[in-house]
């Protein structure tokens, strides 16, 4: 594997923001989530559930709900607005004031002709879906107190409200209050206290299914009005309602972390008649507030104020161990928010609201593998850039000389100068940028700095090149599939004749730089890429799918790469392919041609393509035995595949020109103990 | 003259209550529970034991209502039979013989005429597998049928009652083993089965413990390890199953129990805590704390009044309307070990020994039932495993009962030694012990031996200690008469620093031995002057013992190289000593007899002999298997005592460490007690005869007297024969008829005939008598006897009047039928009457009658 010294940074203070409401579309299989800061990550779960795309938040916004109609996104919030999303060029399409207060939700039909949202001032109003807008239709009768949850009766004509203390039924087409069922409050000091109705579900047997404040689920007859069965499932709050699609099955999150699912089940066997909906599993993978839950076909997706989004899949679904049916928890996005200048050593960390520019420690001391050196000089922060503006950033890129600096949110791009003699640093701005400009999906610096990379909207990339004083619009690579999504990974290669993007349409297209033009479209893998790199002395493209699939492509004669075809061939071994995380970053070794390093959350790999591969067979995790065994057999039991797992919890793993290695941790536990404090658990023995 | 007579045991008590689930009967009187080889009736309203269910030759393992007469109750044994039970009148009606070693029984009420019983693997004979069959018992008016018919419904199954229950209506039957649930439907003859990760991984133990299916609805609890409750749902297919969880218990679920109509789920286990889930709305539940003990079984009365729980104390509660404990049966206590001897209470003649943990528990033989518990320790006890907790390791009564001393110790890992003395004095008023005096850390190391003196004149006490003295203890007068005395050391003695290992006072407690390893020193106690050392190496001495009465200036000791030796204390010489290994001596208060127990190659020998004897009186090879760790002579019941002089029948009260099925075992050398007896009449001449009733006037007196206020029947019946008999050896028959008709014994009677016949004849009614005795097998059962139970029954069932007449012809023919029957309806006339008080004048008509025909009778009786 070779020795290296290690930078194991745990200055980044990455803090992801918690989950707040989440959309299951089950034509698309793409989940949409909303976090806290106004932020959209849209998950492809199709491919192994990679973290597709990302709308940066804005600080005036914030999402309560969310909804698709079709392939549409919409989104409700406190701010009154209705905003739908551009999903192709990763920003709000447009915004809508409802006039209506705070909003607390948003439903559309089965249909899709309809959107309902449930506002502050006690309004149900309904809005026509158009081709390209949303036009405001007419109100429901008008009820005292705030509209918190709304469910549509499958067949349209019927609105379940969620109010305080009570729910309300509405006609659609009359727009009239049918049934009022109120709601019990809590008992003891709770009484008091206003019973929130978080969440409702109406069936299609008119069966109308709330979670309340006062951590009740409760069954209602919706003809009626009665209640039918009351779940006392908490002493805390019931915060979300979601139902499978056959409607068997309701899943409760609570204020505890807990999914409570309860199944609509016949008393005897052998009997359809007298269903009931009975308790069964309780599922504890939160700590915190379930605020957002999704039930979908195969798995229960939750998410909450502990940030991490949890898919949880019920084994009863599946036939047989897969990948699909281990229990999967997305902690970090699946895109780089590290930059490393590999020359001087620079480290810049991209958060929502500001970049963060660090140079890293030094040290001259030598030690057997495994020491810990002693520091000669501190890593130290030299920069922390604020951004300008509501939007939050969405990409950053620092060059590898530390010389440029740029991050772009979805309004403005922006490009630094930084100059750094001995301790002073010194940043300007570049003033003058191309209009063409004006945001960006992804930037790149080429290796010389002479150049950068945006990429802009319908995956065409902007070539701006960069001198002292100025910096200038140079061309538009477009690719020539007509692809309209964005790009989401680009690399270029050390001798800058070569630039590779990626965008979510699985394409890969390489330009060549010295002509400007496309050079060709790496064959279309059905997995999207999650991380790419060009090697520095062969040119080799490799990349990495969401499926764990790697891929080193000849860029010149767009080819498999020998070594590649022989690992399509065999197939990459289970323990590889089981593994929940993505590879986000690719490096070279430039000492060690036949030497990969790739990372995801949990671990570095160095893939030494000399090596045979693994069989299935063989023992995947091999360093232990390595170890154990004595030189002379020791060859026989390598493969190609050297997994590190001494450092947990991975941002970034990078290799210096230096040959010391970068290695990016933020510890899960450090994230936790930053949330809030759970709600009180009388937990048995304290 | 080494007698080999047999030895008997009269008298198993103690036996595990809580073995098995109980039943309660359909109208909630009764409660039955397995007991050893018996099946035990109690009545549920005021705890008393009512009867018991005879018949099994083995362990009783399932004790179920007959599905189709609810007065009628199967019991299954590992003798490999079924037996059905009439259990108001404890009458046997059939005996269904498998052939395999059965371990539960259970039954539904849909599959009439089959039980199905866990027995081992036909195959498998040597490991511990079991199979689930189902048994066609068949109709036959044979009182023993074979029903070899077995059909296997499950394999590999738990022998533990409660690990399989019928469901709804009977159409499947769920059974759980290590970390796997079972559903066998019986329609589709078809069994589906589910698995459970054993979830060691994250700190969860999820094997099954026990199981119940809701009686109304598909579902299923199942209780495990780690305290969770599953409810099992769409049982019916492989992978659309589902289950909720319900948690409350912290340790393991120990058993389950749905109500009869499945409203409430009651679950119990080591918290002592009854749980009630109420069914679909499982977070409301409600608790029944404090029952004293771990909770090990649940039984619901058949309209859901009662819920009995049995505890690992040998107890069983009733609860009532799910909220009051109405009655406790408690039985003996087993706790983890006997570290006590065993004493006897002279004041109530009870048995003491460890009980629950910190108690002693008082326990009579005879009724074999606790009477009450006396905590030593104070201290709360905390129910978690590895903890150290204090325990009582030593007791002894002083001779009058007046003062109980009791040590308790804690020994933490790597800690210091906690020794506590405690001090009791009886107090008349509240009729129990009060503590007197606490003395904290009496000695620095263990005490091994603790006794009072028997001396009337002085209270004192002696503990010997590892640390290598013995100390007596005096009550110190004090100066203030109204102050009550306390406990204070008075000597401390000790020689060349050996470790003292057991001590003994002299009968008159004028003499003291207290056994340093290989030397016996003697003191004596009132001077505390060392008399004289006695030695006689190899081995340490591990019992000493003094004789008694004529033998009392001999003293015994065992050691631990295989000697046991006699010295004489007027010559301080060795006497004799005999290679044995004694584990145990224990001297008869009432004899100059001695046992002494030896175990030899797993099981043990009794030898009783005399100090002045070097040969055994009596000797009894392999009493039972594994080494006996207890023994003390008990007095014999309170009702031979009244008629006999002699007091103290000695009854020999061992606990031997085997796995045996009732560790505790009451042994009576029947046969020595009557060479004892014969001998105490030689040797106690003095012993005077009580005034014998004479003639029909005291049987006149006897049968005028109401039912209820008269002695029992063995009583009577002793008295009775014993009038009628010439006087001169009428102790022989005095037991002997105790022992024909009492109710106490089991009736031994390939032994009574062989006395009988053995016997000179003493009249006209014994040849009669012995004449119409006839063997039957190994059970003696005549036909006069047999017609005498019918009488018998008939009387019972308040039909008597009715059939005089029968028993008059009966009795011409046969005048000890009649004495039989007479005396026999007594005891039950005072067994049914008692409770009701049926019309006195119908019962002192019918004496009356007795009283003629007993007067005719008299007339034809020799004297």
């Amino acid at each position: 594997m070779g020795e290296f010294k290690v930078h194991r940074v745990r200055f980044f203070d990455y803090m992801p923001t918690a989950i707040r409401a989440m959309a299951f579309n089950a034509h698309t299989e793409r989940l949409a989530l909303a976090r806290m800061d106004g932020s959209v990550e849209i998950f492809n779960f199709t491919d192994h559930y990679f973290q597709e795309k990302v709308i940066p938040g804005k600080d005036s916004r914030s999402i309560e709900s969310l909804c698709w109609v079709g392939g549409r996104l919409f989104s409700a919030g406190l701010n009154g607005e209705i905003a739908e999303y551009d999903l192709e060029n990763l920003r709000p399409k447009y915004s809508l004031e409802a006039y209506g207060g705070p909003i607390w939700t948003i439903i559309s039909n089965t249909q899709g002709t309809q959107l309902a949202i449930g506002c502050e001032d006690g309004t149900v109003k309904l809005f026509e879906v158009l081709e390209e807008h949303i036009q405001f239709e007419r109100n429901l009768d008008r009820q005292k107190g705030r509209i918190i949850s709304l469910s549509w009766h499958p067949s349209g004509t019927h609105i379940a409200a969620g109010m305080m203390d009570m729910i309300r039924v509405f006609d659609v087409p009359t727009g009239h209050a049918v049934q009022r069922l109120l709601v019990d409050r809590g008992f003891g000091g709770s009484k008091s206290r206003e019973t929130v109705v978080w969440s409702v579900a109406f069936l299609s047997d008119h069966t109308v299914v709330s979670g309340d404040s006062a951590g009740k689920v409760q069954v209602w007859d919706g003809h009626t009005g009665t209640l039918v069965k009351t779940h006392l499932v908490t002493k805390w709050d019931v915060l979300a309602l979601s139902v499978s699609k056959d409607e068997s099955s309701v899943v409760a999150g609570t204020s505890e972390g807990t999914v409570i699912q309860f199944q609509f089940i016949a008393p005897t066997l052998h009997q359809q008649q007298g269903k009931e909906w009975v308790r069964t599993r309780t599922f504890k993978n939160h700590t915190h507030d379930v605020r957002a839950l999704a039930e979908i076909e195969t798995a229960i997706v939750s998410g909450g104020m502990d940030t991490h989004l949890v898919v949880r899949p019920l084994l009863e679904k599946f036939d047989e161990k897969s990948h699909a049916s281990g229990l999967r928890k997305i902690h970090f996005p699946h895109r780089n928010l590290v930059s490393c200048a590999k020359k001087v050593g620079l480290l810049l960390f991209q958060f929502p609201g500001q970049l963060e520019l660090w140079r890293l420690g030094d040290s001259d001391g030598h030690g057997k593998p495994g020491d810990r050196l002693p520091l000669e000089r501190m890593p130290e922060k030299l920069l922390l850039l604020k951004r300008k503006g509501e939007d939050h950033i969405c990409c950053s890129a620092l060059s590898s000389c530390g010389g440029w600096l740029a991050y772009s949110t979805v309004s403005c791009v922006r490009i630094y100068r930084l100059q750094t003699d001995n301790n002073n640093i010194s940043i300007t701005k570049v003033s003058k940028l191309p209009k063409a400009l004006h945001s960006a999906h992804q930037l790149c610096f080429s290796s010389d700095s002479s150049k950068m990379f945006a990429a802009s909207s319908q995956s065409s990339v902007l070539v701006i090149a960069l001198t002292q004083s100025e910096c200038k619009y140079v061309h538009t690579l477009k690719p020539k599939s007509g692809s309209r999504q964005p790009i989401h990974l680009m690399t270029t290669s050390v001798d800058g004749k070569w630039l590779a993007a990626a965008n979510s349409d699985c394409e890969i297209h390489v330009y060549n730089l010295q002509k400007l033009k496309l050079h060709c479209i790496v064959p279309v893998y059905g997995s999207c890429p999650s991380a790419m790199g060009i090697h520095p002395t062969t040119n080799n493209l490799t990349v990495v799918h969401a499926d764990q699939q790697v891929n080193t492509i000849i860029s010149q004669l767009y080819l498999l790469q020998d070594w590649s075809r022989k690992l399509q061939k065999q197939g990459l071994h289970n323990v590889w392919l089981d593994r929940d995380t993505p590879v986000t970053h690719v490096t070279f070794n430039s000492k060690n041609p036949n030497q990969v390093v790739l990372h995801d959350m949990h671990m570095f790999c160095i893939i030494d393509q000399s090596l045979p591969l693994p069989d299935q067979k063989t023992q995947f995790y091999n360093q232990m035995t390595l170890r154990s065994l004595s030189e002379q057999e020791r060859p026989s039991h390598l493969h190609a595949f050297k997994i590190c797992k001494t450092f947990q919890d991975l941002l970034c793993v990078s290799l210096l020109d230096d040959q010391s290695l970068v290695v990016v941790e933020r510890p899960l536990l450090a994230i936790t103990s930053q949330l809030p404090a759970p709600v009180r658990q009388k937990k048995f023995a304290t | 003259m080494v007698e080999h007579a047999e030895i008997r045991m009269v008298h198993r008590g103690g036996s595990k209550i809580n073995f098995r689930e109980p039943v309660i009967t359909n109208d909630s009187r009764f409660l039955l529970c397995a007991a050893g080889e018996s099946v035990n009736v109690y009545s549920t309203s005021t705890e008393e034991y009512v009867h018991d269910l005879q018949g099994h030759t083995d362990l009783v393992t399932g004790v179920v209502l007959n599905p189709s007469n609810h007065l009628q109750v199967y019991s299954c044994s590992a003798d490999g039979t079924v037996r059905l039970w009439d259990f108001t009148d404890a009458i046997l009606i059939k005996t269904f013989i498998i052939g395999y070693p059965i371990y539960s029984i259970y039954v539904s009420e849909k599959h009439g005429g089959v039980v199905f019983l866990v027995v081992p693997m036909a195959d498998y004979k040597s490991s511990e597998l079991f199979q689930l069959v189902a048994v066609h018992l068949p109709h036959s008016g044979d009182q023993e049928v074979e029903a070899r018919e077995l059909s296997a419904v499950l394999c590999d199954v738990s022998p533990h009652a409660g690990a399989a229950s019928f469901g709804r209506e009977g159409e499947y039957i769920a059974s759980v083993k290590g970390l796997q649930l079972e559903v066998f439907f019986f329609k589709k003859q078809k069994s589906y089965r589910f698995s459970l990760k054993s979830g060691m991984k994250k700190g969860a133990k999820n094997a099954f413990t026990c199981v119940s299916c809701h009686p109304k609805e598909d579902c299923i609890a199942t209780g495990h390890e780690d305290g969770k409750i599953r409810m099992w749902r769409n049982f019916n297919q492989k992978k659309e199953y589902t289950y909720s969880t319900l948690h409350w218990h912290h340790g393991a679920v120990n058993t389950l129990c749905f109500t009869p109509e499945g409203t409430n789920l009651l679950s119990g286990g080591i918290e002592s805590v009854l749980v009630h889930w109420h069914y679909t709305q499982e977070n409301q539940k409600d608790f029944l704390p404090r029952l004293g003990a771990a909770i090990t079984h649940i039984a619901v009365s058949p309209d859901g009044s009662l819920f009995s729980t049995s505890h690992s104390d040998n107890k069983i509660t009733i609860i009532q309307s799910c909220v009051k404990v109405s009655a406790v049966i408690q039985g003996l206590v087993k706790g983890d070990g006997v570290w006590t001897n065993l004493i006897i209470d002279p004041r109530s003649k009870a048995l003491v020994l460890n009980g629950k943990p910190g108690h002693l528990q008082f326990y009579s033989l005879h009724r074999d039932k606790q009477l009450y518990n006396l905590e030593i320790v104070q201290q709360e006890y905390i129910h978690e495993e590895g903890l150290d907790q204090f325990e009582v390791v030593n007791a002894a009564f002083d001779a009058r009962g007046n003062w109980l001393a009791t040590v308790e110790e804690r020994r933490k890992k790597g800690a210091e030694l906690e020794i506590t003395l405690k001090l009791w004095a009886y107090d008349e008023l509240t009729q129990s012990f009060v503590l007197n005096t606490t003395v904290t850390a009496p000695h620095e190391d263990q005490i091994t031996a603790m006794f009072f003196s028997p001396s009337p004149e002085t209270t004192m006490l002696v503990t010997t200690s590892l640390d290598g003295h013995f100390k007596a203890w005096l009550l110190a007068d004090h100066s203030d008469a109204n102050a009550e005395g306390f406990w204070a050391c008075d000597f401390v003695g000790g020689y060349h620093l050996l470790k003292p290992g057991c001590c003994s006072f002299s009968a008159d407690g004028s003499l003291l031995s207290v056994g340093f390893q290989e030397v016996v020193t003697v003191w004596s106690p009132a001077s505390w002057e060392l008399l004289t050392t006695l030695s006689q190496p190899p081995g340490a001495i591990r019992d000493l013992c003094f004789g008694r009465l004529s033998c009392s200036k001999y003293l015994l000791g065992a050691s631990t190289k295989n000697q046991l030796c006699c010295w004489n204390l007027l010559t301080c010489s060795l006497e004799w000593s005999t290679p044995m290994d004694v584990s145990l001596l224990q001297a008869d208060p009432l004899s100059e007899n001695m046992a002494a127990f030896c175990s030899q190659s797993g099981s043990s020998d009794l030898f009783v002999f005399k100090p002045s004897e070097p040969r055994p009186l009596y000797s009894q090879k392999a009493l039972c298997t594994g080494k006996v760790q207890h023994a003390v002579f008990a007095p014999r019941d309170q009702m031979l005592e009244s008629c006999e002089e002699h007091s103290w029948c000695p009854l020999l009260l061992m606990v031997d460490d085997s796995v045996a099925v009732t560790p505790f075992y009451l042994l009576l050398g029947k046969h020595r007690g009557q060479q004892l007896e014969k001998q105490e009449a030689l040797t106690n001449p003095m012993a005077e005869r009580t005034q014998l009733p004479q003639g029909s006037i005291a049987i006149k007196e006897l049968l005028h007297t109401p039912a209820h206020v008269l002695p029992s029947a063995s009583f009577l019946c002793a008295m009775f024969v014993r009038s009628l008999l010439i006087s001169s050896s009428s102790t022989i028959y005095s037991v002997l008829c105790c022992s024909t008709f009492g109710s106490e014994y089991s009736l031994d009677s390939s032994w009574v005939l062989r006395y009988m016949l053995g016997t000179p004849v003493f009249g006209e009614f014994l040849q009669i008598l012995s004449s119409s005795v006839r063997l039957d097998g190994e059970r003696c059962c005549t036909a006069i006897f047999r017609s005498l139970q019918r009488c018998l029954i008939r009387f019972k069932s308040g039909l008597w009047l009715r059939h005089s007449r029968t028993f008059r012809d009966l009795s011409r023919s046969q005048s000890c039928v009649f004495l039989a029957v007479c005396l026999g309806l007594l005891s039950c006339c005072k067994v049914t009457l008692r409770p009701s008080l049926r019309s006195w004048a119908l019962w002192s008509r019918f004496s009356s009658r007795i009283s003629v025909l007993c007067s005719v009778h008299l007339s034809f009786d020799p004297d």
